[in-house]
């Protein structure tokens, strides 16, 4: 036999030769990269090694980029038929698809997602969300949204961490098909995707100003949601700055959607396929390292299958792959940030400190870089903060109900409604409690599913209108109505 | 027997032991599935992989037209898969007729393969059509002809009318026949079950029945040994070890072609059932074509370049 003992399988590493990343990028605004003025490090999460210097957009950056997409809006963009629009949004998609591979390595690269789910998830989702939305360019009085529907016009676009280049394609790709121009800035630690899809911009010929991109921080954010020239906002990140983005712009006419944070329940009944349960817990909480606003982050158990189901959930996270996102192996991969691992720590820490009975794969971390095993909390009650709390994170809490009703009680009992799982061999089980769930998307026998055509968004604290679908495409026309 | 602890014998107990299962969800199973091959099995991994799936073939062939050279063919590349390579393992054993499992028998013994197990095929194999006192004169013949093991094939028209009981003690009395003489595989033809929840409910029901090993498919069928298939009886395997300790052994057969396939069901045995079942004892790759492609694979490993078929014996 072979020198290995067992089936240990050797490192499968995705080369990192398909991507260059350059010492230092700018902003792409008016259909060029122009200088920054000031910059901030970007770095792999997984080595903490410095990939770039990214700039930081301040006043002027912005100015520059909302009048170009002003511009782009009144004298291209807004003039040209439904039919063109849809030409260029399918030639991105295109380039993404061609470009896939380089896509997938320079985000695992720049967020420490595992290239199996870069490859596998983000890069072709971020393809289909243009080919849709390239679909109804021409079809937009056809969409059931009303005749009479117009553009905003010039979009501002804040997007989040866990997902680059996805959360890009949700925003661009219907503001684009709906005849918007926009403005997006990209997370702070996670720009190098949002600067790479400049390119393919610049490849597709959209033209100038169509779509700008300027990076920064928090205060870029400011800049762009406080513009006087910018007619709709979109957000997805912490309900945090979603609340404070709200208030900014509560007094004026400007437009806004948010999708923010989450704590969603994934509820297994007992008559559920406790196998295919068993994945959906893990891919619900552990898929993206938990950094996912819809994450199953709070499993609820029928308290009679509690403990099978909690001892093959064990078994089967000590079989999760943590370490380098770029082996293909790889199943969890580095939290994003420094910041974000202390945030988990610390909301960990509140765990033990309530009492909650904290259990972690055993796994053999990294040295360097930023990392946090497969965890869950059993003996979770409403009143633990992590019950409550959203950790972004792949750490789990675990409550127990006895009765259907209580089941859905405690699902329902948080300032979230994102997301919720039903887990049932019972078809009107499954009805019966999507019905009572109060959450912007159910899954049943199913979790983290995503798809271009379905709507996306949430209840309550999780934030304001829907993306993706005819839903999302109305977030971005105005005169909406039903005629 | 005490067939575990797990039923008395009777249907009712049968019934109850059956109805106790969860059921399997088929799109999260094909999804697992599909998800664990992606997995990449690279350089000495893949060369672990090789050697050990050569070692789990159960070399086959059911034909029609098998004739005593043939098979006497096909035992001498059981037991040395390579002529010019002595490093590489014999396969775990040749699956055959039972009308041909005394030339097999004799001819292994001949050219010193007395370590590769003859399999025999049996219960009217492939369709399991024909009365009790056939299947069992089958399955002596097989024995008394020096079988080690027994392939029987479940009554897939009982099982589909809810005649459990039916499948049930025609396994067992196939099992006490083998007694400690043979190593008892039951056949599900999983093609013919269709849905997984048939699945794990024959798996269950043959391991309490007192099966060694549960084996998807005849080769009679398509489709056979497919991978979400394969991780439900891997499941099975897995769970039943949990409520018995004992380990029962699982058989894909029919479909596993190349390397490619052999390693994605290595990769199933690795992360569900566990890497206990990564033994010739407790699972064996039913196939033909397949020993030949791990062979031209493990060639290219040492070489760097495809060799022509050529230096491969078509036996």
């Amino acid at each position: 036999m072979g020198s290995p003992v067992s089936f240990d399988y050797a490192p499968a590493p995705e080369s990192r030769a398909v991507v260059s990343i350059k010492p230092k990028y700018g902003h792409f605004i008016g259909g060029k990269f122009v200088a920054g003025s000031k910059h901030f490090p970007t770095i792999n999460p997984a080595t903490e090694e410095v990939l770039s210097q990214i700039a930081l957009a301040g006043k002027a950056e912005v100015d520059a980029a909302v009048k170009a997409a002003r511009k782009a809006y009144t004298t291209t963009w807004s003039k040209m038929s439904g039919k063109e629009r849809g030409k260029y949004l399918f030639r991105i998609a295109r380039i993404l698809q061609e470009r896939a591979r380089e896509f997938a390595v320079l985000e695992t690269l720049d967020n420490g997602k595992p290239i199996r789910e870069s490859r596998d998830v983000d890069i072709p989702l971020a393809a289909a969300h243009f080919f849709y939305h390239a679909g109804w360019a021409d079809k937009l009085e056809f969409a059931g949204l009303g005749t009479s529907t117009k553009p905003h016009g010039v979009a501002g676009q804040i997007i989040p961490w866990n997902f680059p280049l996805l959360m890009l394609a949700w925003k661009i790709a219907p503001a684009l098909a709906a005849g918007n121009t926009v403005v997006l800035k990209p997370a702070e630690s996670t720009s190098l995707t949002a600067l790479l899809f400049a390119e393919v911009c610049q490849q597709a010929e959209l033209p100038a100003g169509v779509v700008n991109i300027v990076t920064g921080d928090g205060s870029t954010g400011a800049l762009i949601v406080n513009h006087p020239g910018i007619d709709k906002i979109a957000f997805t990140g912490s309900t945090e700055v979603g609340k404070i983005i709200a208030r900014a712009v509560a007094p004026t006419p400007k437009s806004v959607t948010l999708e923010l944070g989450g704590k969603a329940a994934n509820i297994i009944f007992e008559d559920a396929a406790i196998d295919e349960a068993i994945e959906g817990i893990v891919n619900g909480i552990f898929f993206n390292q938990g950094h996912v606003c819809c994450a199953g982050s709070r499993l609820i158990l029928q308290e009679n299958i509690a403990e099978e189901v909690l001892d093959k959930l064990k078994k089967r996270m000590s079989k999760i792959r943590v370490g380098d996102p770029m082996d293909k192996n790889t199943d969890l991969g580095a939290i994003n940030s420094k910041e974000q691992l202390l945030k988990i720590r610390e909301l960990s820490a509140s765990g033990d400190a309530e009492g909650a009975q904290r259990w972690s794969a055993p796994c053999e971390l990294p040295t360097k870089g930023f990392w946090f095993a497969p965890t869950i909390f059993t003996g979770i009650t409403q009143s633990h903060r992590i019950a409550r709390e959203e950790i972004f994170g792949p750490v789990l809490s675990v409550l127990t109900f006895r009765t259907p009703q209580e089941g859905i009680d405690k699902a329902n009992n948080t300032p979230f409604g994102l997301s919720a799982g039903i887990w049932s061999e019972k078809g009107s089980r499954i009805f019966w409690a999507s019905q009572q769930l109060r959450a912007g998307v159910i899954w049943a026998n199913t979790f983290n599913k995503f798809d271009p055509t379905s709507p996306f968004g949430g209840y309550k604290e999780s934030g304001w209108g829907r993306e993706g679908g005819r839903h999302g495409l109305s977030a971005y026309l105005k005169g909406v109505g039903h005629e | 027997m005490s067939f575990y602890g797990l039923v008395d014998g009777s249907e009712a107990s049968l019934k109850n032991y059956l109805g106790s299962l969860s059921g399997v969800d088929q799109v999260g199973a094909d999804e697992r599935a599909a998800m664990l091959a992606t997995r990449s099995i690279k350089t000495t991994s893949k060369r672990w992989a090789i050697d050990t799936a050569i070692s789990m073939v159960d070399l086959t062939t059911l034909e029609g037209a098998d004739t005593p050279g043939k098979v006497q063919a096909l035992c001498t590349k059981a037991v040395r898969p390579d002529p010019t390579d002595s490093s590489i393992p014999s396969v775990g054993a040749v699956c055959v007729y039972n009308d041909m499992v005394a030339v097999a028998r004799k001819h292994l013994d001949l050219v010193g393969g007395a370590h590769v197990g003859v399999a025999a095929v049996s219960t009217a194999f492939p369709s399991g059509r024909a009365s009790m006192p056939v299947k069992i004169q089958d399955t002596r013949d097989a024995l008394d002809a020096g079988a080690s093991e027994i392939d029987m094939v479940i009554d897939r028209g009982a099982f589909l009318s809810g005649d459990y009981i039916g499948v049930f003690n025609e396994i067992v009395q196939i099992r006490e026949l083998c007694g400690t003489r043979a190593h008892l595989k039951v056949i599900f033809e999983t093609g013919e079950l269709v849905t997984y929840d048939n699945v794990r409910k024959a798996s269950f029901l043959a391991m309490a029945a007192g099966a060694d090993f549960i084996k998807t498919s005849t080769g009679k069928v398509a489709p056979a040994a497919t991978a979400p298939v394969v991780l439900v009886m891997l499941e099975a395997v897995r769970d039943f070890y949990q409520m018995t300790q004992t380990r029962i052994g699982v058989k894909p057969a029919g479909g596993i072609r190349n390397t490619k396939d052999a390693i994605k069901q290595l990769v199933l045995v690795n992360e569900i059932a566990g890497p206990e079942w990564l033994t010739p004892s407790l699972f064996r790759i039913g196939a033909s074509a397949l020993l030949n492609d791990l062979l031209m694979q493990r060639m290219k490993m040492d070489d760097g370049y495809y060799a022509s078929p050529a230096y491969v014996t078509i036996d």
